[in-house]
């Protein structure tokens, strides 16, 4: 029974993170279309792109190390499906007692496996990239793991149901200071973690041309894709569930996603990609005082 | 009917991959206009590719140097099939105002087969979206 239930929640969170992150990759392309006063792709056009890549060649370079290089995307695919489902289990369904560090753990996997992808590639953008990604996740984890211990304070408890229900009697950790500014503090390290502008520096297309991803054609890659995806629907319900009281009602749960998708995007669309050495500035000097003045907020009970 | 879906999908999502091989740069800055909000080629999601690995059509403009001669071949092999070549202007279809450079090493199509050419010094966007239109229809 155990075995079948750990089942059933892996493929209700692949299908559902699967299904609302495509959708929300959609949702960014076309803001930023609009933003640029474009029309924009069409709804399916992710599903369109996803497709098209499996159905292309697989090309894998000479000087690879070909277990990697094909295992990274495979590994990436099913770490952020595991933190989907983890997510929804402590969540729905008589919850699961997860605590907050296995989250911390799990989202930190994506990172690591651009990584792997980057330096298994055998190409040498690759593995400037690669450098890249492991110098910005060192970045922006402190500030992150930070802002995430805010609610924990609040709450007393480190378990994502906990936090939930004490957000449910006494209001949505955003509502009070110390949780704004761990709100934002986390954003701003979960656009790192999924490698948008201002932090796209290890798959900069004009500079390093696609970085980590250089070498990598057809399925692997729509696994890549896929992988983004996931993490952005994952990452965002994360958020929603530990600083916004969750999806209690449907409809506030809806628009709160979108409204973290559209800053995220508006993010994305208004700044210059940063310099490896600035975001290491940025990241362990403002964004981890913030954090620790919203720590101290909390201490305080603010 | 799988491979009908890839296909469709295919034609319905081309990364498109820039190579300029010697062109004198208007044909680059033409082929940046259809991104642009006037002509917006992501309608129809053709996206512009940064590594020929990610591409499935390869544009190519300018003349073919001697020195570039033997770059454009690999980058042709490296590109996931199916994959297809566009000769963008006067000097990849036939060598131009160039023809008769001391860097000529012959037009695009002596070099790797060609899919489409669109001619024109440089074309304009809409024959270049024209050209492409016609790439479309010859995908089955
Ligand atoms: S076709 Fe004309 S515009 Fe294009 S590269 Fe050649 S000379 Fe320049």
């Amino acid at each position: 029974m155990e075995i079948l239930r750990i089942f059933s929640l892996f493929v209700m969170g692949f299908i559902s993170f699967s299904i609302i992150g495509i959708m929300s990759g959609w949702l960014d392309r076309k803001i930023t279309a609009r933003l640029q006063w474009r029309v924009g792709p069409p709804w399916w056009q992710n599903f369109a792109d996803f497709i098209k890549l499996t159905g292309k060649e697989t090309v894998i370079p000479e000087g690879a190390n070909q277990f990697l290089f094909l295992l990274a995307p495979v590994v990436g695919v099913f770490a952020v499906t595991v933190t989907g489902a983890i997510l929804l289990s402590s969540v729905f369904f008589n919850p699961i007692r997860w605590d907050l560090f296995i989250f911390i753990y799990l989202l930190m996997i994506p990172s690591v496996v651009i990584f792997l992808a980057g330096s298994s590639s055998g190409n040498v953008l690759a593995s400037i990239g690669a450098g890249r990604e492991l110098r910005l996740l060192l970045s922006y984890e402190l500030p992150f793991i930070i802002a995430l211990l805010v609610p924990v304070i609040k709450s007393g408890s480190a378990q994502i149901q906990q936090i939930l229900v004490y957000q449910l009697e006494n209001g949505a950790n955003i509502g009070y200071v110390s949780g704004t500014i761990a709100f934002i503090v986390a954003l701003l390290a979960f656009q790192g973690k999924l490698g948008y502008v201002p932090f796209d520096v290890s798959e900069a297309e004009t500079e390093i041309a696609a970085g980590t991803f250089i070498e990598y054609s057809g399925f692997p890659l729509a696994l890549f894709k896929l992988m983004r995806w996931i993490l952005l629907s994952v990452g965002i319900s994360f958020l929603v569930i530990y600083f916004m009281a969750g999806f209690r009602n449907a409809v506030a749960g809806a628009l709160k996603y979108v409204g973290i998708l559209i800053l995220i995007v508006l993010i994305k669309n208004t700044n210059p990609r940063l310099r490896t050495d600035q975001i290491l500035k940025f990241s362990w000097g403002w964004l981890t005082m913030f954090g620790f003045v919203a720590v101290i907020f909390a201490l305080m009970g603010y | 009917m799988a491979l009908d879906l890839k296909t469709k999908a295919l034609k319905k999502s081309l990364s498109v991959f820039h190579l300029s091989t010697g062109s004198c740069n208007n044909c680059d800055i033409e082929i940046l206009d259809c991104l642009t909000p006037r002509f917006d080629i992501e309608r129809f999601g053709m996206t512009l590719a940064g590594s020929i690995k990610h591409a499935d059509v390869l544009l190519v403009t300018g003349i073919v140097t001697v020195k570039n001669l033997s770059r454009i071949k690999v980058l042709y092999q490296q590109m996931p099939k199916p994959g297809f070549v566009v000769a963008i202007g006067g000097c990849a279809c036939t060598g131009g105002i160039f023809r008769d450079g001391y860097q000529m090493a012959g037009p695009l199509d002596r070099v790797i087969p060609v899919d489409v050419y669109i001619p024109g010094c440089p074309p304009k966007p809409e024959a270049m979206i024209a050209g492409i239109v016609k790439l479309l229809e010859k995908i089955k």
